[in-house]
């Protein structure tokens, strides 16, 4: 069991370990957002499924208090995978309205055709 | 007000497994949670949308069907994302789509799906349902296709279809 464990907080660690090292390396605001969004969420997720795992293998057990952990670490990933993406869109929303273009674009479609 | 019930049960369920730990429930917790949930319905009434038909089964089994594809293509945008972050090869570009969705459910549920998969993060949305795409590997054939249904293949392959299938 611990090695189930084990496994899914290293992919998890993987996965938030390179959005760190994309929001280094990407040369701006949009391209750092991919990086913080996808692999954030991707991790995150597994690391919840990590607590997930825990809580419901020592409920078992019969720590009955561990089902609450379970319960809450569930949430916790329903509420990154619907609130990641949308503040992700309103940072890039926002970046884009303040004036940032994108960096090394060979296309804005967006630049022609708004004005305010 | 059937929205404001259904509101409230639900936030009573939620509440019900948030406070669970084990053992049966304390009286004072289900009273607790009762008043709260109520609280929270009363103000549902006021920013709910008021569109039944999104409470058909149908449209929830969809939304169930959705998921494994959607994890999937998640999946596959990570690795993408990792080669990408290692090599640092990008290419980025605003892209203009037009799936042609008309609700604001399947508008709001393409627009996440697209940030969550391969390469691409919407940063805009104008009123005729135009999502505008920041797409960091700017694929040539996108230009030379200029079928508009198409052109969402290249980025957002079916997303659209299911986006219709469980929104409208």
């Amino acid at each position: 069991m611990w090695e189930l464990i084990y496994a899914l907080l290293s992919i998890g660690i993987f996965f938030n370990l390179l959005a760190s090292v994309g929001l280094l390396r990407f040369p701006d605001v949009y391209t750092r957002l991919h990086a913080g969004t996808k692999c954030t969420t991707f991790g995150s997720i597994f690391i919840a499924l990590a607590v997930i795992a825990y809580g419901l293998w020592k409920w078992y057990e019969g720590d009955k208090t561990m089902i609450s952990l379970a319960i809450h670490a569930f949430f916790a990933l329903i509420a990154i995978l619907l609130t990641n993406p949308t503040g992700a869109h309103a940072i890039a929303r926002a970046a884009y309205r303040s004036g940032v273009k994108p960096a090394k674009a060979v296309i804005d479609e967006l630049g022609g055709e708004k004005n305010d | 007000m059937l929205v404001s019930i259904g509101a409230t049960i639900l936030c009573f369920i939620i509440w019900l497994l948030f406070t669970f730990n084990g053992s049966i429930w304390q009286w004072d917790e289900i009273t607790a949670g009762i008043i709260f949930s109520i609280i929270a319905g009363a103000i549902t009434e006021k920013v709910a949308i008021k569109e039944y038909r999104s409470l058909s089964p149908k449209k929830w089994l969809y939304l169930i069907a959705y998921l494994p594809r959607f994890f999937y293509e998640m999946a596959k945008a990570n690795f993408d994302m990792a080669y990408r972050v290692i090599t640092g090869k990008i290419k980025p570009g605003i892209v203009k789509l037009s799936p042609g969705l008309k609700n604001n459910l399947s508008i709001t549920i393409l627009a996440n799906s697209i940030t969550l998969t391969p390469g691409t993060l919407s940063v805009d949305v104008d009123e005729a349902g135009n999502l505008y795409v920041h797409w960091i590997n700017v694929k040539p054939e996108f230009f030379e296709e200029k079928d508009i249904k198409c052109k969402c293949r290249y980025v957002c392959s079916t997303f659209p279809d299911w986006a219709r299938r469980i929104g409208e």
